[in-house]
């Protein structure tokens, strides 16, 4: 799958070099290195998750997860469907609860979603019937807050992802990846110290994907965000973290946590470099012994 | 588009259909003259005409009766059809509390239930206006309460993540989301409507279109009763396309013939 993939991309570099020239110009100091100085955010420990079946057997979808994230760190989770990683992520939202163990947001027990906290979905789950500006002013209405005030703030996020002229449109008039942009918007605009994005590409065509990827990358540096990025695409996970995390299924747990060591900024062509392909490998490895196990 | 340009699409879409309907009216008229057919068996189409002119004086009063039922109806199914969905939607133990008698009124003929109702509330219009409203009222509870329910799980994690109070999810999410759903129930429930308000003038009336085709009925009157049965229709189809038009007016976002309006 993963073969078939980088054909593909290589045949892309040649048919389409203007691709390249979407590389993040900002060149902020590279993320990925003096992690220790920097202030522990997450910390998930000893996390069970158990649903009860039908049948009244539980189900155990995770066991014994722990987890650190440091601030402005970007992580991905990485594994197979049914692994259980948007768990984790919805753990770590406070939408839902573990079973068991212990979540630590920002020093403090999470007990409830946080308005620390911005979440994007794999489908943009825009409101059909309000246009751009005010889908991206939602977060404001739900939590009780002056919309008004922030009117500037979500223009200025809009025109970041490029979509300014778009503000009066109805989502349904955008293309998917135009409305995925809008949702990260969303997710942004009450400056939340941490992202959680499931899948967020996953409903997107691979180019958009790309692009999208390396416009998450920029507004991460820009913003100086906390990200936790679920996928189930290796390149994907591997390409834009700082930590790839891998768990396997039955019940979902960790395998692996891998520190990527890349240059930032990144550009498409780090995929082709012998180091990407072998933490490409080692991930790869880690989910396919551990799907045997 | 201008006028014109309608007016040519439209005769390019519909001109030849209305040639053919017309063509058969025509040989309506044609086979009722020259078969002899009895005017009480099947009239032709100018005695229908001729029937129904004559009908006029006393036209505006039955109309009135009638469309005051109808809407009356619509409009007590919608005051009770929606508080019920909302609650069942909201509460598992009332949901299962309300659902079986709702099913058994559901399951009951109306035409068997109208006498019952005459007996409560006497002839007239206010019992006319809840027949019509029994008929009209089952479809609007089902289908807004699966339009409230069919908002996306990730929306509705959307908005916990928010932390966002219960009352403003139901405000600005659910109750929006199931537009669509109530306004394609509303559609069944205004052509039910017309279905009551008629029944009920069968049952006791003195006023009403229903009460006319009866009267004619009992005079043998085939011609007056396709006259007012034309009226009837003319009345439940503009009494539909008015709920379409508030749809439009007030969920102008939801285009029922695009795919992903709902977003993905």
């Amino acid at each position: 799958m993963s073969g078939a993939a980088k054909v593909d991309r290589l045949e892309r570099r040649v048919s389409s070099p203007q691709l390249q020239l979407s590389e993040p110009s900002s060149a902020v100091a590279s993320a990925s290195s003096s992690e220790t100085a920097r202030k522990l955010l997450i910390r998930v420990d000893a996390v069970d998750k158990e649903y009860a079946t039908r049948s009244g057997d539980g189900v155990t979808a995770l066991k014994g997860i722990s987890l650190e994230i440091r601030e402005n760190e970007f992580v991905t989770l990485v594994g197979p469907s049914g692994c259980g990683k948007s768990t984790v992520l919805k753990i770590i939202g406070g939408i839902i609860k573990a079973t068991r163990g212990l979540v630590e947001f920002d020093g403090r027990p999470l007990e409830k979603p946080s308005r620390e906290i911005g979440m994007v979905f794999q489908r943009p789950i825009l409101l059909p019937w309000r246009s751009v500006l005010d889908n991206v002013l939602f977060p404001f209405e739900m939590m009780g807050r002056n919309v008004r005030e922030h009117v500037d703030e979500a223009r200025r996020l809009l025109d970041m992802v490029g979509l300014s002229g778009f503000e009066n449109a109805l989502p349904r008039e955008l293309s998917g990846g135009m409305q995925q942009r809008v949702s990260i918007c969303r997710a942004l605009v009450y400056d939340p110290k941490l992202l959680l994005m499931d899948e967020p590409f996953g409903a997107l065509d691979a180019m958009t994907r790309e692009e999208l990827g390396i416009e998450l990358l920029r507004i991460w540096t820009e913003r100086r965000k906390t990200v936790v990025f679920v996928t189930h695409s290796i390149t994907e996970a591997v390409f834009l973290a700082d930590r790839v995390i891998v768990m396997t299924p039955r019940p979902g747990k960790v395998v692996l946590d891998l520190r990527i060591d890349l240059p930032r900024p990144r550009t498409i062509d780090v995929e082709f470099t012998p180091e990407f392909k072998a933490y490409a490998d080692a991930v790869r490895d880690a989910i396919y012994t551990g799907k045997r196990i | 588009m201008t006028p014109v340009l309608r007016a040519a699409i439209w005769l390019r879409e519909y001109g030849q259909a209305t040639i053919v309907l017309l063509l058969a009216v025509v040989a309506w008229e044609i086979i009722c003259q020259q078969m002899d057919i009895p005017v009480w068996l099947l009239p032709a189409p100018t005695l229908i005409w001729q029937e129904t002119v004559l009908l006029i004086p006393v036209l505006p009063e039955h109309i009135y009766a009638t469309v005051i039922a109808i809407f009356g109806g619509f409009f007590v199914s919608i005051v009770a059809a929606v508080p019920i969905a909302i609650t069942v939607v909201y509460s598992p133990f009332l949901r299962r509390v309300i659902y079986p008698p709702l099913l058994m009124l559901q399951s009951v003929p109306k035409v068997a239930i109208a006498p019952l109702l005459l007996i409560w509330m006497g002839y007239g219009l206010q019992s006319n206006m809840v027949i019509a409203a029994t008929v009209a009222f089952f479809p609007i509870v089902i289908n807004t309460a699966t339009g409230l329910e069919a908002v996306e799980t990730e929306l509705l994690d959307l908005t916990r993540s928010f932390d966002a109070a219960r009352l403003k999810v139901f405000w600005k999410v659910r109750l929006p989301w199931a537009m669509p759903y109530f306004f394609s129930s509303l559609k069944v429930a205004i052509t039910f409507a017309v279905i009551g308000a008629i029944v009920a003038e069968f049952i006791g009336a003195d006023k009403g279109l229903g009460y006319l085709i009866l009267a004619s009925s009992g005079a043998m009157n085939t011609a007056a009763m396709f006259g007012v049965l034309v009226i009837m229709s003319v009345i439940g189809i503009l009494c539909f396309y008015a709920v379409a038009l508030a749809e439009k007016l007030v969920c102008p976002w939801y285009l029922p013939t695009q795919e992903g309006s709902q977003g993905a």
